[in-house]
């Protein structure tokens, strides 16, 4: 019989005879997929032309090279476009309520360590409503995989701004622009010490993928923050990046190990500033010495937070890629070492629980 | 010789002089010890005094000794209050007694107060002529003048009407622990120590446990412990040797039913009934909780136990507690959270998450005085209404709710039992008297509890007719949806918050769906009423016209005060509920044989609102909000009313007063 280690006294629970009994059934596990078997019967229902396909088709294909069974794969989401993207999944999945999604995948991961769980939110899902649960899940370091869609705009209510909408942005909310700050998604990620924090496009297949990868294979909450277009909403939102002729001018690829040179051909970088900070410069006014190497695995995380303050609410000087990789004890592994601990003076004995402290027999 | 009263000077039932038993204690003094068969006892002091630790000390070693007990904490929110002054008190009442009791009494025959604030707070409720114990050393100009004092009463004649005795616990203390090398400040510190031995002394409790706990307790600083233990032994030694004390008393075991006991509190005996629940259903317990006070203990209790694979997280509010719980419960546990009223609040949407997915969750709120903050550390019944009706939708819930400290055990049990074969949210309404006081447990075998095993089976096999899994097919008894985990090859699934087709799952917006599932939700809440009991009605003769209905808490004060009305001659039948959604299927017909029906609750009326809109009875409320239970003799007077005015031609003379609690 196959059992699962869920951290539980040496005696198999329904949960080890419920998978073994499966796999009577079904044969070893199956954990060389291709895309199709990852699709559902449900009919995709996101508006014609929404960034949230490409993304859906990106993870559809590069999920089966983890080589992880569907069945030990699931997928938790709060409310919002992007949280429907369970309903389009072949894996286990809740589609739960308004910013929640983080918690409830917390209580799945360390119930369940066996699991890879996956957090599928928006902009207004995590920042807004569930800002809250999203900082403590970084901070917590739950083994699991967040994946932010941020449009930058409310899209299943139709047209809010959100709490990534640049200042002054006109909606049917702010007719006469908005007036609240917005949340870097990756600075606030970072300021909460999240071991992996990424960013992606959703048009780029490679990078996405690419991004993706590292983040399923980090041990530890992983936030992906993925640039989605809302064509209906806010559409051409990330425009500056994604046109040929702008994109590379504001555009900063991390690629870890190498300096932080970008621009056509190579005409800006990145430095170090007065204060401890970075600033970019162009690449023939300085030394190459002075040419920040990146290093996504500095344990401090003010490099990775000053990277993610290069870029402006206009998206000039965005940086893409993984900005921080760092490798923390996850909160499910050291919740389950407890309980082993707990075990080595010998399982839970109910009647010498129930007899506990002082007793007297009555004859 | 049984008397009601400890006074100093006892009198026996006819106000005839009891006649003392001489006894001779060391130093030539004669003392005398007289039987009683109840004593109530009510320890107050300063939130810093350590009263809750004394009383409980106290109650540990009554139980020990074989006496029923209830307890009362009562203490303020503020962990120290200004010292001295009135918010700052803080009480803990026991009654103890050689019969079953089942209040913690209705008033003291005992007062000990440990300051002015104390007395000031305390004395209005001590019956004329019941015993004062004082601390003289702090009846200082400076706390008195911090309560309103303008004389001291311990020599204005103000305390006439009580048996006062004053006795300067503070100086005592620093005196017997003159050389045990601490400061002045740590070694008044002992004096609580010094009056829980003197107190032991008085009513003959046994003391190996005191010192056994101070020992454990203070392990790691032994001066500390040697210290406390040095006091309570001093306290006792001085009531032997005094002349201020001439009597003390005994009060004989109560008859119980033979077995293995243990003395437990509401929120310890709920903790241990949840990993019972886990070891009896196989499912790892998983706890997501927020600290909120009175619940907190349960998180506290839960989280020692990982042995039995129980997981406790801490989570960042009570909505991810709540959450985190129902997302392990997905995973195949069985998931727990615990809070109090305001956190019910703030789970409401992620209950109706549990109610649409249709997963067992077990919710407890430890009630408290509300609305808003409320009185945190006060207890009410109000949150019956939230937990029926407290979400949006037609959202059904389960409600039960246990009626004693030990009781919170098979509550808690039951609560996962309903949870686990029904697949639904329950929601386990305890409140901060049951939480916090405490009685003598009966010790369960563990074999002996209800096997939950046969109501957890995880699909593991296809149901559809075309060989795929349905996670909305029913079984078609109890209604519960099949239920697979992640992991479990083949059974791949999504479930959500959005409207479910049935049999599928899928979502669905169409309107006839909508209505049967509502209508199925609804029926599968319902239909739990198969499996629990019939309605427990205690009607010794069968043939009262007058009921009092009740749930959950007011158990005991109902049953005492029950005990008053049957002892003066008339009849009542008492009704409790522990299943309040659903109701029990035989409730109409049984409230329909009664006259009248009377329904005391901590709180304006919620179940009789309920019973009079399903069963069209016309319930008599009688509500109160004090913070504390009902006193017995309060709630016999309404019953009697009611009695008589139903019955005026069999009244009898007899007051209801004056019976045993």
């Amino acid at each position: 019989m196959t059992t699962v280690d869920i951290g539980m006294p040496d005696a198999p629970t329904p949960i080890d005879a419920a998978i073994a009994r499966s796999l009577e059934q079904h044969g070893p596990k199956l954990t060389e997929l291709k895309g199709k078997d990852l699709k559902t019967d449900q009919e995709v229902r996101w508006c014609p032309g929404c960034g949230d396909y490409v993304i859906l088709n990106a993870v559809q294909s590069f999920l089966p090279s983890l080589g992880i069974a569907r069945e030990d794969m699931v997928i938790v989401s709060g409310i919002g476009c992007s949280s429907r993207f369970p309903y389009y999944m072949n894996t286990y999945g809740m589609h739960s309520i308004h910013g929640r999604a983080p918690a409830i995948a917390t209580g799945l991961a360390a119930a369940r360590p066996d699991l890879s769980v996956w957090v599928v939110t928006g902009d207004g899902d995590a920042l807004s409503i569930g800002g809250n649960h999203l900082i403590h899940a970084l901070r917590r370091n739950v083994d699991m995989t967040i994946l932010l869609f941020n449009n930058r705009i409310y899209g299943l209510t139709k047209g809010q701004y959100s709490p990534t909408s640049e200042v002054g942005k006109v909606t049917k909310s702010t007719p006469m622009g908005s007036l609240d700050h917005p949340f870097n998604p990756v600075s606030l990620a970072i300021g909460a010490d999240a071991t992996f924090v990424g960013r992606a496009m959703d048009s780029d297949r490679k990078g996405l993928t690419d991004v993706l990868r590292q983040a399923a294979e980090h041990k530890g909450t992983s936030l992906v923050e993925i640039y989605q277009n809302c064509n209906i909403f806010n559409d051409g939102a990330f425009e500056l990046l994604k046109d040929p002729a702008t994109g590379p001018m504001w555009t900063i690829p991390l690629r870890h190990g190498e300096p932080l040179v970008f621009g056509p051909d190579g005409a800006s970088c990145v430095v170090r500033d007065d204060f401890g900070g970075l600033r970019v410069a162009e690449t023939n006014q300085v030394d190459a010495g002075e040419i920040v190497v990146h290093d996504a695995t500095r344990q401090d995380p003010s490099y990775a937070f000053a990277l993610s303050r290069l870029s402006t609410q206009d998206l000039r000087y965005t940086p893409m890629g993984v900005f921080r990789k760092v490798e923390k004890p996850s909160y499910e592994a050291m919740m389950a070492e407890q309980l082993h601990e707990a075990r080595l003076q010998g399982p839970g004995d109910l009647d010498a629980l129930l007899a506990g402290g002082d007793t007297w027999t009555v004859d | 010789m049984t008397g009601t009263n400890p006074t100093v000077a006892p009198s026996g039932p006819n106000g005839a002089p009891a006649s003392p038993v001489p006894t001779s204690a060391p130093g030539g003094l004669v003392k005398s010890v007289v039987e009683l068969d109840r004593v109530v006892i009510r320890l107050a002091g300063d939130s810093g005094d350590g009263m809750q630790l004394t009383g409980n000390r106290f109650t540990s070693e009554t139980a020990s000794f074989g006496n029923d007990l209830k307890t009362l904490p009562n203490f303020p929110a503020e962990i120290r209050a200004p010292t001295g002054t009135l918010p700052g008190v803080s009480s803990f009442q026991l009654q103890f007694a050689d019969h079953d009791v089942m209040t913690p009494g209705d008033a003291p025959d005992v007062l000990v107060a440990m300051n002015p604030a104390a007395l000031k707070a305390n004395l209005a409720e001590l019956p004329g002529g019941g015993l004062l114990i004082l601390d003289s050393d702090e009846f200082t100009p400076r706390n008195l003048a911090k309560v309103g004092y303008a004389t001291n009463p311990l020599e204005d004649g103000s305390l006439e009407g009580w048996q006062t005795v004053s006795v300067p616990l503070t100086s005592m203390t620093l005196d017997a622990l003159a050389d045990s090398g601490l400061g002045k400040k740590e070694a008044e510190r002992s004096k609580n120590m010094f009056t829980l031995g003197l107190l032991s002394w008085m009513y003959h409790r046994p003391t190996e446990g005191t010192v056994r706990f101070l020992e454990r307790q203070f392990r790691r600083k032994p001066e500390i412990a040697a210290a406390n233990i040095a006091a309570f032994r001093a306290g006792y030694n001085y009531g032997e040797t005094t002349e201020a004390f001439a009597v003390s008393y005994e009060i004989k075991p109560a008859p119980m039913k033979p077995g293995r006991y243990r003395n437990i509190s509401g929120n310890q005996a709920l903790a241990l009934g949840l990993v019972a629940a886990g070891q009896r259903s196989g499912l790892p317990v998983f706890l997501g909780a927020y600290p909120i006070t009175p619940a907190s203990d349960i998180l506290h209790e839960l989280s020692r136990h990982k042995a039995f694979g129980v997981r406790t997280f801490q989570a960042e509010d009570e909505i991810a507690g709540i959450g985190a719980a129902l997302g392990a419960s997905f995973g195949g546990a069985l998931g727990v959270t615990t809070t109090s009223g305001p956190g019910v609040a703030l789970k409401a949407e992620t209950i109706g998450l549990a109610v649409m997915t249709e997963l067992p969750l077990v919710i407890v709120d430890v009630q408290r005085g509300g609305p808003s903050t409320g009185l945190p550390t006060k207890t009410e019944q109000s949150d019956l209404l939230q937990a029926m009706f407290g979400r949006n939708g037609e959202a059904p819930v389960p409600v039960i709710a246990p009626r004693s400290p030990g009781d919170c055990f098979d509550a808690a049990v039951e609560a996962a039992r309903i949870a686990l074969a029904y697949r639904t949210p329950v929601m386990l309404l305890s409140d901060g008297y049951l939480a916090n006081g405490a009685e003598p447990w009966a010790i369960p075998d563990a074999d002996s509890l209800p096997d939950l095993s046969g109501a957890v089976g995880f699909a593991t096999e296809p149901n559809g007719e075309d060989g795929e899994f349905l996670p909305y097919l029913r079984d078609p008894e109890t209604l519960a949806r099949a239920w697979a985990i992640p992991g479990t090859a083949g059974m791949q699934h999504r479930i959500g918050g959005l409207e479910k087709a049935d049999r599928t799952g899928n979502i669905s917006y169409d309107p006839a769906n909508h209505d049967f599932m509502t209508r199925t939700r609804q029926a599968k809440v319902d239909g739990i009423a198969a499996t629990i009991p019939p309605t427990d009605v205690d009607d010794p003769d069968g043939d009262a016209r007058v009921a009092v209905i009740g749930w959950g808490s007011t158990y005991g004060p109902i049953g005492a005060a029950a005990r008053r009305i049957r002892s003066s001659g008339r009849k009542v039948a008492q009704i409790h509920l522990r299943h309040i959604n659903p109701f029990p299927a035989d409730l109409g017909e049984v409230l329909a044989r009664y006259d009248r029906v009377i329904c005391p609750e901590m709180n304006l009326g919620q179940l009789a609102l309920l019973l009079r809109a399903r069963y069209l009875v016309d319930v008599q409320s009688h509500t109160q909000v004090r913070g504390l239970p009902f006193r017995a003799a309060e709630l016999a007077a309404v019953i009697q009313d009611a009695i008589d005015t139903v019955q005026p031609a069999a009244v009898t003379s007899a007051a209801v007063n004056g019976a045993p609690q």
